[in-house]
């Protein structure tokens, strides 16, 4: 399986990410940084990963979706190649438009870091697909700006096309409908506040992030 | 005002100088200073950069041992793990900053300490923190809670490296003076470790990061003085962190360090420009010429003066092998940081500026580096609390109420509400944090079987009532904690915070904290590699308990055996390692139950302190035991607590002793551990042998924390009160 895994300035799960690809599914990862107009040929996922590419600044994620390398993965998603957003890389899909919905201040106003259990609602995606009959989740989140919102049209679309992914059991941070992940109507593009990168070893607390990314390399 | 006007006695006492150190300057270069050169000695001979009280008392540490390449003197100690890599690592105070601006202050204390770690070439892996505020009922002590915490929070949390750990202590001797201490520790390679002292004359020096502006100006003259009732004035001395900036300068360091163009480098912490010049040029023994226009400046017409003095936050000095100045710049421009080449090394030995033309200062290296002011300042012989004996401190009427008291208490409730805000988890290679009920930290050294234990710890009431002991105490328990994972101590790194050095008893505080320090250093064979020293943490003339905070780093060489006290197992039987004699002298319990801070601390016998924990080590080593937590703050009963809640298992005690109930469960008794084992028989036959004290305390199982007709609370009701402390707290408007 080939990965790409996007540097911006900023990011700081781009090594994270990179380790857990070559750890839990033997992936060949190229790291591409924000500044290529052109990525890899031959990729079978392109992950966003987190951190707080541009400090942050004006909203999350909002200057590096303006970044050249963006206009690459705008191509590779409409050709269908896998794309997760991860974190502060599920910010920049929604700036990208890549992604319906925004991600708002957390309700509680504050950072949270901790370990959470979430409900995997659909385990057809090529996302979630090596879950199998295991339809719980858990991952670390660390965020302060996790609360996913989106109007009512667009979450009953969502929930009602099976585009609601990941949803937490408990809900961190005010996130419309609990939900911490979400694929587009394709199925290939994916945010996911979580972080699978964080928990795809059981010595880090847990071992089901790498079900993810076994399920992208199957579907590769 | 002419460049070449003498600055006056009455700029050099506003610049916090004294008469006789005015009259030094004088001395030392045969003439009176200009306003730039006052400045720069200003700043160089201030407590902050000088070590002047402290410099004659800290070489009583040690700071040699097998695994030390680098000691003290340099921006970070550089210990030896084993295969090539190195752990760098320091500890330091911002503690003036953040009492003025919380956020800020604790933010850039943050960025600071992890420059000190990154200068060194060395990838920033981990941060903890030590933070002392004053009594939760001060009407201050909310806000500044919630600004340090976020501060610290909103740097680590961008840039990107875990915060793993940490203390946090409340009292009201912090009401007017917060400590927040910030560690960092990071990974090198033991062949590719960078210093600061300049090789060599006409060498290229290249200033890069962020852009100097009027920020944090006399900053570390500030934080050497004391506070009165107009502190609040000198917010503008502190400075303002931009994390963004600083993951930016991590990364293009070390890409720069990668290509073999540095020569030396150095971060611009305290005292800015002017000591990271003053020390690469001093330490090197050349001289340095920089030309001030060059500087890159966030605003227009700044003055020589201002640029020396600026604080601005995230800024580098280098200097460059001759002729790769091209390939940094291609590394500054990708990363997209400010960066000029500002002067260059010179043979003269001295500190050349000129600004617009004008040479705006000239004065020799040698008065503002090795032969600046060092003072041996008056101490009078300390006064020691007495010892108290266990049988006339009065029991608790009501047991549960005084568990529940303890366990609430703002000192041992639950801190989930601080570290909930800190990214532990990112870098992937966090074992043990605040939020998994281990004595210490552990982090993966990447890629390896190897593991880094990380502890913060000092118990500042021990120091209060005999700062010999307690300076023991707090590395003993840092070296207790390391040991609690399975871990072998190797270093320290410390943050000696104290009060006004020119007060004698003040100065009997820190001498003597310093000779029991390095006593256990010593015995511990656990050497002080780097460190800080914070004075004047007074208000009004009243100063801090003494609090000298020790970091605390050790090895474990396979990661997957290491020790927690969440993973006690039902039917485990419980057994105290070491000797208990009933100490409550300046307990918790003493504290929290009975109102009262009298007594001698516990002493510390460093012997049995070392022997039980080679012993506790070992069991880990081989598998021997569930759980493993140390005593300390609460004695057996709060451990207990601690343990019983982390596991979510309940605890009946049944200790066998001829102590006092009270004494044997609140005694703060050192050297000691609590272990949970499913055989109980095999360790008791190896402590004999290995002549450690062991007895048999209670057994794990059931849903409460009992014992015999003391006490028996649900863990329900322990959980509550641990937990509902601190967010109640915050969440109350005062």
């Amino acid at each position: 399986m080939k990965a790409a895994v996007l540097v911006f300035p900023g990011s700081n799960c781009d090594r994270d990410c990179k380790v857990a690809l070559e750890r839990s599914v033997g992936a060949q990862v190229s790291m591409v940084w924000h500044k290529e107009t052109e990525l890899p040929a031959g990729l079978d996922l392109i992950v966003l990963p987190g951190g707080f590419a541009y400090g942050d600044y004006l909203r999350c994620g909002a200057i590096a979706a303006l970044s050249p390398v963006m206009s690459a993965v705008r191509d590779a998603a409409s050709k269908g190649v896998a794309v997760a957003g991860i974190c502060n890389g599920f910010q920049v899909l929604c700036e990208a438009g890549l992604l319906p919905g925004a991600l708002l201040r957390n309700v509680g106003l504050k950072y949270v870091c901790k370990f959470i259990d979430l409900d995997v609602v659909n385990g057809q995606t090529r996302f979630t697909a090596a879950f199998g009959e295991t339809r719980t989740a858990r991952m670390t989140m660390g965020n302060g700006e996790g609360n996913f919102f989106a109007d009512e049209d667009t979450l009953d679309r969502l929930e009602g096309e099976g585009q609601v992914v990941f949803r937490y059991r408990e809900n961190p941070n005010g996130s419309a409908r609990s939900i911490a992940g979400i694929v587009n109507e394709a199925g290939n593009v994916l945010g996911l506040m979580p972080h699978p990168d964080r928990a795809f070893e059981s010595a880090l607390g847990s071992a089901d992030g790498a079900l993810l990314f076994k399920s992208v390399m199957a579907s590769a | 005002m002419s460049t070449s006007a003498p600055a006056g006695l009455e700029t050099a006492l506003q610049s916090g100088l004294s008469p006789d150190e005015y009259a030094l300057i004088i001395r030392r270069l045969n003439r009176e200073p200009n306003a730039v050169e006052l400045g720069v000695f200003s700043v160089m001979w201030s407590e902050h950069c000088s070590y002047k009280s402290s410099r004659r008392h800290l070489g009583k540490f040690p700071t040699k041992g097998p695994c030390v390449i680098r000691g003290p003197g340099e921006n970070a100690g550089v210990i030896d793990i084993g295969d090539g890599d190195a752990a760098v690592f320091k500890m330091e105070s911002h503690n003036h900053p953040s009492f003025i601006e919380p956020y800020q202050g604790a933010a850039t204390g943050v960025g600071g300490i992890m420059r000190d770690v990154f200068t060194m070439g060395a990838r920033p892996i981990a941060l903890l923190n030590a933070l002392r505020f004053g009594d939760p009922e001060h009407p201050r002590t909310r806000r500044l809670v919630s600004g340090v915490v976020s501060g610290i929070g909103g740097y680590g949390n961008c840039v990107g490296v875990p915060t793993v750990g940490g203390e946090t202590n409340f009292h009201r001797g912090y009401d007017g003076n917060i400590l927040v201490n910030a560690m960092c520790v990071g990974l090198a390679r033991t062949d590719r470790i960078f210093y600061s002292a300049a090789p060599a004359a006409d060498l290229p020096v290249v200033y890069f990061g962020s852009k100097t502006g009027r920020d944090g100006i006399h900053g570390a003259t500030m934080a050497s003085a004391e506070f009165d009732a107009d502190s609040e004035a000198k917010r503008p001395t502190v400075q303002v962190g931009d994390p963004f900036a600083e993951k930016l300068l991590i990364e293009a360091t070390l890409e720069l360090m990668g290509t073999g163009a540095v020569a030396a480098i150095q971060d611009m912490g305290a005292a800015g420009l002017t000591s990271s010049c003053v020390e690469m040029a001093g330490k090197g023994g050349v001289g340095v010429e920089l030309n001030l226009d060059l500087v890159p400046q966030r605003e227009a017409d700044m003055t020589a003066y201002e640029m020396m003095l600026s604080e601005s936050q995230e800024r580098m000095l280098a200097i460059l092998e001759p002729g790769r100045e091209a390939e940094a710049e291609r590394i500054f421009t990708k990363w997209g940081l400010d960066a000029a080449v500002i002067g260059r090394t010179t043979s003269t030995g001295r500190i050349v500026l000129r600004h617009k033309g004008e040479v705006v200062c000239d004065v020799p290296l040698a008065p503002l580096t090795e032969d600046a002011p060092l003072y041996d300042r008056p101490w009078v012989e300390e006064t020691r609390a007495k010892r108290l004996d266990p049988a006339k401190v009065p029991a608790p009427e009501d047991w549960t109420t005084a568990i529940l008291t303890l366990v609430g208490c703002p000192d041992a409730a639950s801190r989930r509400w601080i570290w909930e805000q800190y990214d532990r988890h990112v870098m992937a290679d966090t074992l043990e944090e605040s939020g998994t009920a281990a004595d210490a930290a552990v982090v993966r050294v990447h890629g390896t079987p190897k593991g880094l234990a990380l502890t913060c710890d000092c118990t500042p009431r021990y120091v209060s009532a005999d700062a010999y002991e307690g300076g023991k105490q707090a590395v003993a328990e840092a070296w207790r904690n390391l040991t609690a994972v399975g871990a072998q101590p190797l270093a320290i790194t410390d943050n000696l915070n104290f009060g006004n050095p020119e007060k004698p008893e003040i100065m009997a505080q820190f001498v003597r904290a310093v000779e029991g320090m390095a006593e256990a250093c010593r015995v511990l064979d656990f050497p002080v590699v780097s460190g800080n020293v914070s004075l004047y943490n007074e208000t009004d003339g009243r100063a801090i308990p003494p609090t000298p905070a020790v970091g605390g780093v050790g090895l474990l060489s396979d990661w997957s055996r290491r020790a927690a006290y969440s993973t006690m197992a039902p039917d485990d039987i419980l057994l105290v390692v070491g000797v208990s004699h009933g100490e409550l002298g300046a307990s918790l319990y003493l504290r929290e139950h009975l109102g009262r801070e009298d007594g001698a601390p516990p002493p510390v016998d460093l012997q049995a302190e070392r022997r039980n924990g080679d012993f506790v080590r070992a069991l880990i080593r081989d598998e021997a035991v569930n759980a493993v937590h140390d005593l300390a703050d609460g004695g057996l009963a709060l451990a207990a607590a601690e343990m019983a809640l982390a596991s979510d298992l309940g605890i009946t005690l049944e200790p066998s002793s001829q102590l006092h109930a009270h004494a044997l469960l609140f005694g703060e008794d050192q050297a000691r551990y609590l272990i949970a084992t499913p055989e109980p028989e095999t360790v008791i036959a190896r402590a004999l042998e290995a002549g450690v004290p062991v007895s048999p305390v209670g057994r794990a199982g059931g849903r409460s924390f009992a014992s015999g007709d003391l006490f028996d609370i649900p863990l329900a009701v322990l959980r509550e009160v641990n937990e509902g402390w601190l967010p109640n707290y915050m969440s109350r408007t005062a």
